[in-house]
C-alpha cells in the first residue's frame, strides 16, 4: 500500500502526526505534511488508515 | 454551450417583490433554492446555468467539476466578492474569509491548531453541562433556541476567549441569530434594500455593538490585566481598535462555526429519532466508552466509529450550506467550457452529496456508508462536500466534530430524548442563505434512571 499526500490540499493541522508520528514529518517552511514512510509495513497500516480517515483536509491517500 | 436550466417561477409574477422582477431564477432560489439546485443537474448535467439579476450562474457538480472547482487558485475563482449578503453582517472593511495563506498562518497560530483541541474540548463540555444544569428530571426544548444559544458560548468561548464569553447571556444569542436572519438572496441586488429582515438585521448588528460596547468600556474601566489573563478583545482595545470593527470581527470569527455547528446539531438529534435503530446503537456505544469513568473532553478528541457516522450522515443530507460560490476572475476551462470572467460560479453540496451514483439509496439515512469498507466519504471526496472540499475547506471541521461528539456524549447518557412533534414536520427554512431550522421543532428529554 501506498501512503501519498495531496500538497494541493493540505493545510497543516497535524492530526497524522498526532494518529502516525513514525510515518508522518512536518515541513515547518511550507507549513505542509511529508510523507516518511511512503510504503508502510503491515504493521503500521492500521496507524496510516486512522491519519488518513481523520485528515481534516483529506489530503491523504493510502491506495494499492 | 452550457445549457440553461428551465424556470418555474416567473420573475414577473406578482408574487415576486418588485424589487427582484426580471432578475431570472433569483425570485425561485429566495424560496426554494434546493429544487432550483436540483433541477440544474437533472436537467442540465454537470455543467448548468441560472441567472441571478444581471450575473451568470454556472452551478457544478459531479467529481470532476467539482474538483476543478475547489482545486482553482483565489486569483481565478474568488469566494469573497461571492456573498454579498454577509457585507452587512461583517460590517465594512471586515473580510469574508481570510485568503488560504492567512488561514494557514491562523492555524498556526491559533485557536483551531491541533494542541488547543483538548482545551477546547472540556471548555465545549463544561458549556453543555451549564445549560442542561436546570433541566431537571424531564422537559422541553426547542432545537435550534437550544443549540444555537449553546454554539454562541462553545464559539465565543473558543475562538474569541473565555473572560469574554463570560459576559455574554442569551441576549447575544437572539441578536446573533437575527444577523443570520438578514442573509435574503434580494442582496444579490441590494444588500442594503429596505426590507424587514434587512432593517432587522442592522438594528441587531447595533444592538451587538452596544454589547460589545458594554464589555469594552468594562475592561477599559478595570485596566490593564496580566498577560495570562487576556483574550482577543483586550489585545484588539489595546490597539485602539474601534467597537464596531471589533464586533465586526468577532461576528466574522464566530460565523462560520455558529448556524453550522447549531444547524448540524439539531438534525443530528432530528436524524437519530427518526432512526431508533442507530439511536440505540449509538447510545450502547457511548454508554460502553464512557464506562470506565473517562473524561468527555478526552473521547471527544478520539475515535467514536457510530456516532461519528451518524454526524457524517446527517452531514450528508443536511449540509449546512448548500450552495458555496466564487467569482470567476480570468476565465476558467472546465469539461471542455470556457467560463468567461464575470460569472459566479457555484458547487452545491446539497445536490452532490446526494448524487445516486456516488452515494446508492442516497436520499436514505444510513450510517454503514462510512464503515469499511464503503468509506463513501473517503471514496468520493469531491462529491461527499458537507465541508466543501480543497484549499478552502472548512478549516474548522475537526473542531466541529469533536465539539459535536462532546455535544452528544453528554446529552444522550444523561437524557432520553423523543420527538415532541410529528418526525416528518422537523424542516429547514429554506428563505434565508444562512439555513436554520424551521420553528416549532421540539423534542422532549427525560433523565435516564442510572
Amino acid at each position: 500500500m501506498k501512503l501519498a499526500a495531496d500538497l494541493g490540499l493540505c493545510q497543516g493541522h497535524q492530526e497524522c502526526l498526532a494518529e502516525a508520528p513514525e510515518l508522518f514529518g512536518f515541513d515547518e517552511d511550507s507549513y505542509q505534511v511529508v510523507v516518511r514512510v511512503p510504503e508502510p509495513s503491515e504493521q503500521q497500516l492500521p496507524a496510516a488508515r486512522a491519519a488518513v480517515k481523520y485528515c481534516p483536509a483529506f489530503a491523504l491517500t493510502l491506495e494499492d | 454551450m452550457i445549457p440553461t436550466v428551465s424556470t418555474v417561477l416567473d420573475d414577473q409574477d406578482p408574487i415576486v417583490p418588485e424589487i427582484i422582477r426580471g432578475t431570472g431564477h433569483l425570485p425561485e432560489m429566495r424560496v426554494d433554492p434546493i429544487s432550483l439546485f436540483t433541477r440544474v443537474r437533472e436537467e442540465c448535467g454537470d455543467l448548468g446555468r441560472f441567472r441571478l439579476a444581471d450575473k451568470d450562474v454556472v452551478l457544478v457538480t459531479g467529481a470532476e467539476a467539482n474538483e476543478a472547482f475547489f482545486r482553482a487558485p483565489d486569483e481565478v475563482l474568488d469566494q469573497a466578492a461571492a456573498y454579498p449578503f454577509m457585507t452587512p453582517i461583517f460590517g465594512k472593511g471586515v473580510v469574508f474569509d481570510a485568503s488560504p495563506e492567512e488561514r494557514q498562518q491562523m492555524l498556526k497560530n491559533q485557536a483551531l491548531r491541533g494542541d488547543m483541541m483538548r482545551g477546547h474540548a472540556q471548555t465545549i463540555e463544561a458549556e453543555i453541562r451549564r445549560m442542561i444544569a436546570g433541566w431537571g428530571e424531564e422537559g422541553e426544548i426547542d432545537l435550534l433556541d437550544f443549540f444555537a444559544e449553546l454554539t454562541i458560548y462553545t464559539t465565543s468561548a473558543c475562538l474569541v476567549g473565555k473572560p469574554f464569553r463570560e459576559e455574554l447571556d442569551s441576549s447575544f444569542a437572539r441578536h446573533y441569530h437575527e444577523l443570520e436572519h438578514g442573509t435574503d438572496a434580494i442582496a444579490y441586488v441590494d444588500a442594503y434594500a429596505d426590507i424587514e429582515s434587512f432593517r432587522m438585521r442592522d438594528a441587531a448588528r447595533e444592538k451587538l455593538v452596544a454589547l460589545v460596547q458594554a464589555i469594552v468600556d468594562k475592561r477599559v474601566a478595570r485596566g490593564k490585566v496580566p498577560r495570562e489573563e487576556r483574550d482577543l478583545l483586550d489585545v484588539l482595545i489595546s490597539i485602539d481598535m474601534d467597537t464596531d470593527t471589533i464586533t465586526g470581527i468577532f461576528i466574522s470569527m464566530m460565523f462560520a462555526g455558529h448556524h453550522t455547528s447549531s444547524g448540524t446539531a439539531s438534525w443530528a438529534m432530528i436524524e437519530l429519532l427518526r432512526n431508533p435503530e442507530v439511536m440505540g446503537d449509538v447510545v450502547q456505544e457511548l454508554d460502553e466508552l464512557y464506562a470506565d469513568g473517562s473524561e468527555v473532553s478526552f473521547q471527544a478528541l478520539r475515535s467514536i466509529p457510530v456516532l461519528e457516522a451518524a454526524l457524517k450522515e446527517t452531514l450528508r443530507l443536511h449540509p449546512p450550506l448548500i450552495i458555496l460560490m466564487r467569482l470567476v476572475r480570468e476565465d476558467f476551462e472546465l469539461l471542455g467550457e470556457t467560463i468567461p470572467a464575470g460569472t459566479l460560479l457555484a458547487a452545491s453540496p446539497r445536490v452532490s452529496n446526494r448524487i445516486e451514483d456516488d452515494f446508492p439509496k442516497a436520499e436514505l439515512f444510513d450510517p454503514s456508508r462510512y464503515l469499511d469498507p464503503r468509506q463513501e466519504d473517503m471514496q468520493n471526496r469531491w462529491t461527499w462536500i458537507p465541508f466543501g472540499a480543497g484549499k478552502h475547506r472548512c478549516v474548522g471541521n475537526a473542531f466541529a466534530m469533536m465539539q459535536m461528539k462532546a455535544i452528544f456524549s453528554v446529552i444522550l447518557r444523561d437524557y432520553s430524548f423523543e420527538a415532541a412533534q410529528p418526525l416528518e414536520s422537523y424542516a429547514d427554512d429554506f428563505t434565508k442563505m444562512v439555513i436554520q431550522l424551521q420553528q416549532p421543532c421540539r423534542v422532549r428529554y427525560r433523565k435516564r434512571s442510572s
